[in-house]
C-alpha cells in the first residue's frame, strides 16, 4: 500500500512538474550552448531582462512597505471592520489577471476615463512602464501582507508594549523588536513577491502593447519567441525564468531550515 | 482595555492609513472604474455580450475545466499531503520543495513547457497520441493546465492538518480491529476535510482566472477551447471596452463569490491559506 501510494504521488509529480521542468532546459539547449548564449544575449533579450528587473525593483519595495504596514495595523490594533480589511488585501489574487491589466487599460487607456487628460499632457501610463508597474504591483501586492499578518498575529504585542513602556520610540521599537522577529516571514514574502514580478504574464500582456525591445519583459519575449516558431529561442530565455523560480525555492528551503533552527533554539 | 492597548503602541493611523490609501489607489480606484465602465455604457449591449453564445461558451468552459483541475487537485493533493506526512523515502524533502514550483514558475513558461510535453509529438503526448488521446490544443490541456497551476494549495492546506493529527489514532484504530480505509474514511478524513475544502477552493479561484498557463496550450478556438480571460482579452484587442466590461464584470462576481467562500471556510475551520 505504502510502495502504491508514494508512486502513484511520485508519477503524479512527474508529469506534471518535473517533465515540464526538465524540457525548459532540454529544449533550451537543444542546439548548444552557442545558440543558447546568442538567443539570451541578444539585444531585444537583453532590453526584455533591464524592463523586467526595473518593474520589479520598484514594485517590491512598494509591496513591502505595504505588507509591513497592513500587518502591523491589523496584527498590533483592535479595529472595527479588520476583517474585511483582511479580506480586501486577499481580493487581488480572486481577480484574473487579465481583467487586473484592464482595469488599468479603463483608467489610462486612450479610451479610457483619463486617458485623454494624459493624452493632452503627454503622459503615457499605458504601452509604457508605468502600467507595467501597476499592473505588476496589482497583482502582487497581497504576497508580504499575507506572510506577514498571521506571523505577526502570532506573535502578540507584549514585547513591543514592554519596549514602548520602558521608554523606547515607536520606530525604535519597530526596528529593534518587532522587525527581528519576522526577518525570515518578511524576507520569504520579498523572495515570492519579487519571483511573481518577474514572472508576471496576465496582466502584464494587456498593458504593454507589446513593442519590441521597448514594453516587452522577459515573459512576454518568451511568448512572442515561442509564437514565432522559434522555439530553441523561447525555451533558452525561458530557462532563466526557470533558474529564478528554482533558486526561490531553494531560499524558501533555507528560510524554512533557518527559521525552524531559530525557534529551536529559544 | 481595548483602548487602553490602542495607545500603548504607537502607529496605529500612520499604517492603517498608508494601507488603506495604497489599496484605494491600487484596488479599489481601478476596480470603481470597471463599475462605471459597466454603468456609462449601453445596457443592451452589456446584456447581449454577456448572453451571446460564445460568452457563455467561455464561462462554462473555465467554470468547467477549473472545476474538473481543482477536484484533480483535491485527490492527488490529499496523496501528495499523505505521502509527504507519512512516510519516509529518498528525496523526499527534496520533492516537498518542489510542490511549490507552480507558485514561483512564470505561467507562460509553464505554459509553453506542458504545451511541448502533452503535444502529440512530445515526450508524453505521443504515448497518449497512440492510445487516441489529444492533449495539447483541447480542454484536456486546458485542465493539465490549471491542474499544474492549482498542485500546491492542498498540499499546502492539508499538510499541517495531517502534521497535528497523531499518528497514534490511526494505530489504535488499527489495533481495534478497524481497517486501514475504515480509519481513513472515518477518522481521518472529517478532520481533513475542512482543510481540503479550503485548498479546493483556492484552487478552483487561481484556474478560473488563469490565463498564461492556459493559452499555449488550449487551442484557443471559440465556442470550444476559448477561456473566459481570453475572451476579455480579445475585446480588448478590439476595442469593444464595454464588451470586456460586461464579460469581466459577470465574471468577477463569480469568483468574489468563490472568495467569499473560502474566507468562510477558513475561519470555520481556522485554516491558514497558503499564498496564492
Amino acid at each position: 500500500m505504502r510502495t502504491l501510494l508514494i508512486g502513484a504521488a511520485l508519477v503524479f509529480l512527474l508529469l506534471f512538474l518535473v517533465l515540464p521542468l526538465l524540457l525548459v532546459f532540454g529544449k533550451a539547449l537543444s542546439e548548444g550552448w552557442r545558440a543558447y548564449l546568442a538567443a539570451v544575449g541578444e539585444p531585444v533579450a537583453l532590453a526584455a531582462i533591464r524592463l523586467t528587473l526595473l518593474t520589479t525593483a520598484i514594485v517590491v519595495p512598494f509591496n513591502l512597505l505595504f505588507g509591513l504596514a497592513a500587518a502591523w495595523s491589523i496584527a498590533k490594533f483592535e479595529f472595527r471592520g479588520k476583517n474585511l480589511l483582511v479580506t480586501m488585501i486577499d481580493l487581488p489574487f480572486s481577480v484574473s489577471p487579465v481583467i487586473a491589466g484592464m482595469l488599468f487599460v479603463l483608467l489610462f487607456g486612450a479610451q479610457g476615463l483619463w486617458g485623454p487628460w494624459l493624452q493632452a499632457h503627454g503622459i503615457k501610463i499605458i504601452f509604457a512602464l508605468p502600467g507595467i508597474v501597476l499592473a505588476t504591483a496589482f497583482v502582487t501586492a497581497p504576497l508580504v501582507a499575507r506572510e506577514l499578518i498571521p506571523l505577526m498575529r502570532s506573535q502578540g504585542v507584549e514585547e513591543e508594549e514592554a519596549a514602548v513602556t520602558l521608554g523606547a520610540g515607536g520606530w525604535q521599537t519597530f526596528f529593534r523588536v518587532s522587525l527581528p522577529k519576522i526577518r525570515w516571514g518578511l524576507f520569504y514574502g520579498v523572495i515570492l513577491c519579487t519571483a511573481r514580478s518577474v514572472g508576471e504574464f496576465g496582466a502584464v500582456s494587456v498593458v504593454s502593447g507589446h513593442i519590441r525591445g521597448l514594453t516587452t519583459t522577459v515573459p512576454l519575449h518568451v511568448e512572442m519567441l515561442y509564437n514565432e516558431y522559434q522555439f530553441t529561442a523561447a525555451f533558452a530565455v525561458a530557462s532563466l525564468l526557470t533558474i529564478v523560480a528554482l533558486v526561490t525555492l531553494v531560499l524558501k528551503g533555507l528560510i524554512e531550515w533557518r527559521a525552524g533552527a531559530g525557534e529551536a533554539g529559544r | 482595555m481595548r483602548e487602553r492597548e490602542r495607545g500603548v503602541l504607537p502607529g496605529f493611523g500612520l499604517a492603517l492609513g498608508f494601507t488603506l490609501a495604497y489599496l484605494g489607489l491600487l484596488v479599489f480606484i481601478p476596480l470603481g472604474a470597471l463599475v462605471l465602465k459597466a454603468a456609462t455604457s449601453d445596457g443592451g449591449h452589456l446584456l447581449s455580450t454577456v448572453l451571446a453564445p460564445r460568452t457563455l461558451a467561455a464561462y462554462r468552459l473555465s467554470l468547467g475545466t477549473a472545476l474538473v483541475a481543482a477536484l484533480i487537485n483535491v485527490l492527488f493533493g490529499l496523496l501528495l499531503a499523505w505521502v509527504l506526512e507519512r512516510y519516509d523515502f529518498p528525496g523526499k524533502r527534496l520533492i516537498d520543495g518542489l510542490v511549490d514550483l507552480p507558485f514561483a514558475l512564470p505561467t507562460a513558461v509553464a505554459g509553453i513547457a506542458l504545451t511541448t510535453v502533452y503535444a502529440s509529438n512530445g515526450w508524453v503526448g505521443q504515448h497518449l497520441a497512440r492510445l487516441g488521446i489529444q492533449v495539447s490544443y483541447t480542454p484536456l490541456g486546458i485542465i493539465a493546465a490549471l491542474t499544474f497551476v492549482g498542485l500546491p494549495f492542498v498540499v499546502r492546506t492539508v499538510q499541517p492538518v495531517l502534521r497535528e493529527l497523531p499518528a497514534a489514532i490511526e494505530e489504535a484504530a488499527a489495533s481495534m480491529g478497524a481497517s486501514r480505509l475504515q480509519t481513513f474514511l472515518r477518522l481521518i478524513l472529517p478532520e481533513l476535510a475542512p482543510a481540503a475544502a479550503t485548498g479546493f477552493t483556492l484552487a478552483l479561484a487561481r484556474g478560473l482566472g488563469e490565463y498564461g498557463s492556459v493559452i499555449f496550450i488550449a487551442g484557443n478556438m471559440p465556442m470550444k477551447s476559448e477561456i473566459t480571460p481570453l475572451l476579455i482579452m480579445i475585446k480588448l484587442e478590439e476595442y469593444d471596452y464595454a464588451g470586456a466590461t460586461a464579460v469581466a464584470l459577470a465574471f468577477l462576481l463569480v469568483s468574489f463569490l468563490i472568495l467569499l467562500l473560502v474566507n468562510m471556510l477558513s475561519m470555520r475551520s481556522g485554516v491558514r491559506a497558503p499564498a496564492a
